[in-house]
């Protein structure tokens, strides 16, 4: 079962997150922070990437999940929502379009939605799979040449190289089969060195610590899945995990959430702010809402323009708006950064 | 004042001893970041090496703080407790050694 504690409650989120340490003054407001840099209000550049969370509905319940998806979460896009979606991705100027979730695949009209978005022609077509739904159930175990055919590029969770810290953030039995997707995605093409067919695993930290360095990172996890297991991937992608939803639950039940807040602050990068994916990116949600980023939409704060909905979607009027920032923001602007294509800066 | 010679919370003030000695708090603080960037030994080493011997001086703060350094890169618990073994040898074998000191002192004093 997905965790609907009482901090899956967005409201009460955004107290905790404007609250406490902040309102007393011990942390900057991410406002102010970037207002020292000239940065607020955060503005969009050019849209880059059309992001799509296509239902919350997931086979896993990880520990760090910002969705809160799970076997039991209902809300999944209608076929007439991804149809306002196709609208928009044929007349777009955004180079990629990323499906995401829960686990994307899982929507009944999933394959439907692949098949006609990649004849829209889009340059790098992102789907977001956890893995073990290509083992979770015979309907999905053709997924890898489904993916081939439609020139799907691959980006999947793997928070560890071992057994032990994967299983533990992820769930029992989810680390050997993700090493048998790996496998599988492997043998039809995916991840090969010179190979088109992209695949690249995203790390996110099994715990309350930043992310370390994506390049070192990616070198280690190359090697061990090489040597241990015969497998080979494009990129590591390394993201922060952001103080909301089921995470945020996590830090305040384990007595980590100051000291969190605390290193996301004092990480804090100038550079990063610059290219933090909310000024490329536009969110949709599963109902079609309009949203600056996914973790945005976790917490239900829509765009500030008077474009909310895919049904209504007009990239110019929407690209003339403030973005929507909180405390939970310092979490893209960390370190070297972090975003959805793992380090900004 | 805090009811306790140690406070978890004082690690994040660390910064703050170059407020009353600017130059050479400074000095330190880039002296101890260049120490710890990758070069003959890869970043993750060193972190390894901290570690060891964060436990050898007993630094809470150290403790804690290479232990989070550890998970930031990927360090298993499994090498970060080999690292503390190594240490803890090293001070063990450091405090035995000696005992050659006291059989040699024991065979001079003995008929």
């Amino acid at each position: 079962m997905a965790r609907h504690s009482e901090l899956a409650e967005k409201n009460e989120q955004l107290k905790i997150l404007n609250g406490g340490i902040f309102e007393a003054g011990e942390l900057p407001y991410f406002k102010d922070k970037i207002g020292l840099t000239g940065h607020f209000p955060l503005r969009p550049k050019k849209l880059e990437i059309f992001q799509v969370n296509v239902g919350y509905m997931c086979n896993q319940v990880c520990e760090h999940c910002h969705v809160d998806a799970g076997p039991d979460r209902k809300e999944i896009m209608t076929r007439e929502t991804m149809q306002y979606c196709l609208d928009v991705i044929r007349n777009t100027g955004a180079h990629t379009l990323d499906l995401t979730g829960g686990a994307p695949e899982m929507n009944p009209d999933f394959r439907w939605f692949v098949e006609e978005a990649a004849k829209a022609g889009i340059k790098d077509f992102i789907v977001r799979s956890n893995l073990t739904v290509i083992r979770a159930n015979k309907k999905y175990h053709d997924l890898p040449e489904f993916f081939k055919k439609h020139n799907v590029h691959v980006v999947s969770s793997m928070p560890h190289y071992t057994r032990g810290k994967t299983d533990k953030q992820r769930g029992d039995g989810v680390f050997d089969k993700s090493i048998k997707a790996l496998q599988e995605l492997n043998a039809v093409g995916y991840g090969m060195p010179d190979s088109d067919l992209k695949l690249d695993l995203v790390y996110n930290p099994s715990g309350a610590f930043l992310p370390g360095d994506q390049i070192a990172m990616e070198k280690d996890f190359k090697k061990a899945l090489k040597e241990d297991f015969d497998i080979q991937f494009h990129n590591l992608f390394a993201i922060t995990n952001l103080p909301i939803s089921r995470f945020l639950d996590y830090l305040i039940a384990s007595e980590n959430y100051e000291d969190y807040m605390y290193a996301l602050v004092e990480a804090y990068n100038p550079m990063a702010i610059e290219n933090v994916m909310c000024t490329n990116t536009i969110s949709v949600s599963w109902d079609g809402w309009l949203y600056d980023c996914d973790f945005n939409q976790m917490l239900d704060l829509k765009v500030a323009s008077k474009i909310k909905h895919i049904k209504d979607y007009n990239e110019d009027l929407l690209n003339d708006r403030d973005i929507i920032i909180s405390q939970h923001c310092y979490g893209c602007t960390a370190g070297a950064g972090s975003s959805c294509q793992g380090t900004v800066a | 004042m805090a009811n306790s010679y140690y406070d978890p919370a004082d690690l994040r003030k660390f910064g703050k001893i170059t407020e009353w000695s600017e130059e050479i708090g400074t000095k330190f603080f880039d002296y101890y970041g260049k120490v710890f960037e990758e070069g003959a030994l890869s970043a993750r080493e060193k972190s390894l090496i901290a570690l060891a011997v964060a436990h050898v001086v007993k630094c809470p703060y150290c403790i804690d703080a290479y232990t989070k350094d550890g998970l930031q890169k990927g360090i298993t618990k499994e090498e970060m407790m080999e690292a503390v073994h190594a240490g803890a040898a090293i001070e063990s074998g450091a405090t035995l050694v000696h005992g050659v000191q006291m059989m040699n002192k024991y065979n001079k004093l003995s008929m």
